[in-house]
This record gives C-alpha cells, sequence and structure tokens, in this order.
C-alpha cells in the first residue's frame, strides 16, 4: 500500500530542479538544490523560516526564475495542470464561494456546465456544501482555507503546491485540514509539495520530508516517511509517529548547527 | 443595535435645533436687523415666498454639478485605466494632473469662460477640473493594489491582461473608486458654484450662485441665506447618493459598507 501510487506510474519524475540557485542583489537565498519529486509523491519541505523554502516552491511553480540551475516539470504544459494554496486563503471578497472555485476555468476559458458540476464536487469535497453562495467574510479561517484548497483542485493537477497553508489556523481546525488534505491526495492523486515549518505536520502527512536549512537554503537531509497508508488521527499517538518526529527533529537540530544561526 | 441607530439621526437633529433656537433668540433680543443677520424664522418665509424662482436656479446649478460629476467619474477612471496600463503615462503627466488640482478655479476660471465660449460648457469645464482628481488618484491607487498572490495565481492559469483587468483589478479599485467619487460629488458641486461666481451674469441662464451674488447687492438677506440653505442641501443630498451607491455596490463583502448588524 505505501508507495503503491509512485511505484504504479513509474517514469519520469514529475519535478526535476538540477543545480536550483537563487540571489536577491548579494543575498544566496539558494544554492546547488538538487530535487526530484515523483508523480503521486507528497514530498514535505521542512525548514525554519527564512531558509528559502517559499522561494523554492516558488521556483517549482513558475512563479520566480531561479538565477541558475534547472528546472523541470512532466506534466501536461497546458495552463490549470498546477495548484496553488498560499499561506493565506487569497480569495476574491467580491465572488462567492462558488465563483471563487470557478476562477480558474474562468481564466482558462472553459466554464461549461461539466466545469459547474466539477466546482460544485470540490466544495462538497472540501466539506462546504451549503455555502456555496456565502461570501468568503461570511466563512471562518478554516472554511475560508477549505475554499482556497477547492480552487486549487478544481481542474484536478497534477501537482498541487501548498504553502504553509494551515499556519494561521488553531491546532484544532489545523488537524481536521490535515487529514482533509490527506483524504484529497488520496481522491485526486496530486503530486503534492507542501511547505512547512512544523515537524510533526510533515511528518504526519508526507511520504517524503526534505530538510532545509538556511542561509543560504540548501535540502540538508531528504527523509523517506514509511508510516502506513492510509493515515488516520490514531496514527498521532502512536508509538512510531512519536519515533518518527524525533527522528526529524534530531536531524533538524543537527542540520541546523551546521548552518550559521 | 435600534438605540444606537436612533441616537445616529437624533442627536445631530436635535444639535441643530438647539442652534436655530438659539439664533432666533440672539436675534430678537439683540434686535438684529435682517440685512447683518436674518432669523431663521425670516429665512424661512423667504424659502417659501422665494422658493419657487431658487429652485429654478437650484435645477440649473444642478445640471452643471451633475454633469460635472459623470465627466469626472468617466474621464477620471479613463485617465486612471491609462496610467495602470502604462507606468511612463502616469510618471510623466500625474505631476500636470497635481498642477491642474492645486491651480485655484477661481484664478483660472475667467480664462476658461474665455476661452469656451459656450456658458454651459465653461461651467462644466470648470467644475469637471476640481472634480475629477480625486477620482484619478484614488482609481489609479485601486487598480495598483490587486493582492500580489492573487496577482501570481492569475499567472499561473496563463491569465491575459484583460482578464486581469477584468476580473482582479477593477473589482479591487471598485472602493477606492466609489470613495473618489463621493469626495468628487461635493466638489463638482463647489466647482460649478465657483465658476458661477466668476461668470456673473455671462450667463443666460441663472444658477443659484448668481442668484446669492445678487441677493447679497441687493441686501436680500434672508434670500441669501435661503439660496446657501438650498446649496447645503443638494451637497447633502449629493452626499448621501452617492454613499448609498457605494453601499449598495460593496454590500456583499467590503468592510465599508457591511451593516454592525449583520456581522
Amino acid at each position: 500500500m505505501p508507495n503503491l501510487l509512485t511505484s504504479e506510474r513509474e517514469g519520469n519524475p514529475v519535478v526535476s530542479l538540477r543545480g536550483i540557485e537563487k540571489r536577491f542583489g548579494a543575498v544566496s537565498a539558494l544554492a546547488a538544490i538538487d530535487l526530484d519529486i515523483a508523480r503521486g509523491e507528497f514530498l514535505s519541505l521542512l525548514g525554519p523560516s527564512g531558509c528559502g523554502k517559499t522561494t523554492l516552491l516558488r521556483i517549482i511553480a513558475g512563479l520566480v526564475e531561479p538565477t541558475h540551475g534547472e528546472r523541470r516539470l512532466d506534466i501536461a504544459s497546458e495552463a490549470g495542470r498546477i495548484g496553488f494554496v498560499f499561506q493565506d486563503p487569497t480569495l476574491m471578497p467580491w465572488n462567492t464561494v462558488v465563483d471563487n472555485v470557478l476562477l480558474p476555468f474562468r481564466l482558462l476559458r472553459h466554464v461549461g456546465h461539466r466545469e459547474r458540476e466539477r466546482v460544485g464536487a470540490a466544495i462538497a469535497a472540501v466539506g462546504l456544501e451549503g455555502f456555496a453562495r456565502a461570501y468568503p467574510r461570511q466563512l471562518s479561517g478554516g472554511m475560508r482555507m477549505r475554499v482556497s484548497i477547492a480552487r486549487a483542485l478544481v481542474t484536478e493537477p497534477d501537482l498541487l503546491l501548498l504553502d504553509e497553508p494551515f499556519a494561521a489556523l488553531d491546532e484544532i481546525t489545523r488537524m481536521a485540514l490535515n487529514d482533509d488534505l490527506l483524504r484529497l491526495w488520496e481522491r485526486y492523486q496530486p503530486t503534492i509539495v507542501f511547505v512547512t515549518h512544523s515537524v510533526f505536520e510533515s511528518a504526519y502527512l508526507s511520504n517524503r520530508i526534505a530538510l532545509m536549512t538556511p542561509r543560504p537554503g540548501h535540502i540538508a537531509a531528504d527523509i523517506r516517511v514509511d508510516l502506513p497508508q492510509p493515515r488516520a488521527r490514531a496514527l498521532r499517538t502512536s508509538p512510531e509517529y512519536a519515533a518518527l518526529c524525533a527522528r526529524v527533529s534530531g536531524e533538524l537540530a543537527r542540520a541546523m548547527e551546521g548552518a550559521p544561526g | 443595535m435600534n438605540r444606537a441607530r436612533l441616537a445616529r439621526t437624533a442627536a445631530p437633529l436635535a444639535v441643530g435645533l438647539l442652534f436655530l433656537l438659539f439664533w432666533q433668540a440672539v436675534v430678537e433680543i439683540e434686535q438684529i436687523p435682517p440685512y447683518i443677520l436674518p432669523a431663521p424664522i425670516a429665512v424661512a418665509k423667504s424659502l417659501l415666498t422665494d422658493g419657487p424662482s431658487l429652485l429654478a436656479s437650484l435645477l440649473v446649478t444642478l445640471k452643471v454639478t451633475l454633469a460635472a460629476l459623470a465627466a469626472a467619474a468617466f474621464f477620471g477612471g479613463a485617465i486612471a485605466l491609462l496610467f495602470s496600463r502604462s507606468r511612463i503615462l502616469e510618471l510623466s503627466l500625474f505631476p500636470y494632473a497635481v498642477i491642474l488640482q492645486v491651480t485655484p478655479i477661481v484664478a483660472i476660471a475667467p480664462l476658461i469662460i474665455i476661452w469656451v465660449r459656450e456658458p454651459f460648457l465653461a461651467l462644466l469645464v470648470c467644475a469637471w477640473i476640481v472634480a475629477f482628481f480625486p477620482i484619478v488618484s484614488n482609481t489609479t491607487l485601486g487598480l495598483n493594489s490587486a493582492d500580489r498572490n492573487l496577482l501570481a495565481l492569475f499567472r499561473l492559469y496563463g491569465a491575459t491582461p484583460g482578464q486581469t483587468l477584468l476580473y482582479l483589478r477593477l473589482p479591487t479599485a471598485l472602493p477606492y473608486f466609489l470613495a473618489g467619487l463621493r469626495i468628487s460629488g461635493g466638489l463638482s458641486l463647489i466647482g460649478a458654484v465657483v465658476a458661477e461666481f466668476v461668470a456673473g451674469t455671462g450667463g443666460t441662464q441663472t444658477g443659484l450662485a448668481f442668484r446669492i451674488l445678487e441677493a447679497g447687492y441687493r441686501l436680500a438677506i434672508p434670500r441669501l441665506f435661503a439660496a446657501l440653505f438650498l446649496l447645503s442641501l443638494t451637497g447633502i443630498v449629493i452626499y448621501l447618493a452617492l454613499d448609498g451607491l457605494s453601499r449598495f455596490l460593496l454590500r456583499h463583502w467590503h468592510e465599508s459598507a457591511v451593516g454592525e448588524g449583520e456581522e
């Protein structure tokens, strides 16, 4: 079960980064990043703030050009194959939930009956049936983030990129959304890159953790997570999970020792 | 809730009423002649007798005001749109918009009235010059205030500049535009009045401003006050109408337009 997705659909990695380097003026934000992400993988980019993980995510998305290095994506070239979830819900306040989730189709100029059905399905998938006609300001922070996730998934992207999406939410909402994200990953089967600074979150969600350290940002350790799939809440109190968290924390501490504080 | 709403209307009304009573009392006790300061009752009487002719003049002024406001909204919005499309255009033209704004309209109104032969058009141009700037500067700010992450998202889905404008920049700019419009509403009335003052009898039709001048010359001070009263009332109605329009258009989403009871 664990690597069903990766083993069944082998082939080229979805994301392939070679020698990625990013400078902002004289400051080196990222240095010598080599990273392959396999199809269907759930990869967490874990590191402290300022380690360049958001920049790396934006480079993967094509929103930021690297100073040096090569980025290759093995996905259909048409727009809409990448979903992006920001730290803030980033919704359009003047549009209802439906119109916010419909935005990708609108921009791709495909708004038909089928697309509207998919919007409805995506809204239902994130548990917001009955809120389709609501405006973002009428929703809680967690619900807004669900809308944002529905918008990113509605095109059924090959690659879903999330930039600390749950960092601003309370612990209870965050746990609920963690489980929902796992359900959505199983259902839509995108390749996921998830930026976080939480060891516990990365260990619970992903099947691979890329540990990043700052100045300049680079990948200090690449940890495979062999916890059973599908994951559920009971895992949070299991000894395997505790052991993994301890291991990742240890690696992080070791990596940070090497980096200038 | 209800008490708060009641207080909002009742409190200023009470202040106004007290002020009028005080005014009436001062005029009566001090025996101030009406050509120095007419009592509120004298003004009200004048409003009744001169009402119809004053209203006809008000209509003339109102025409200029509303035409100037419409022109300010249209050209102000269009100029802002142009500025947001081209940085170089904004950099090179914005200072001149500022110059036009800070030059006192009283000083250039005589020139405009000489240059523009058509009296109505001359008044319109004067009022427009006073009114257009808040719309240009506010709307330009709004068009450039689109959320950076949303802009990134639009790029990710390959949005065209037209789509970004239609779905993101214009809705973002709407509250800014409406705030500018509310300021411009009052300014176009002021602009129209100032232009009429300068134009004097040059125009064929007499606006309210000219009636104020005329009443002053003839020492018909109660009529002067009545005309002033109508003018302020018009300003208030214009403001309330634009405020209502703003609230209506933003009612679903903008904090400024969301009622306290709804939260």
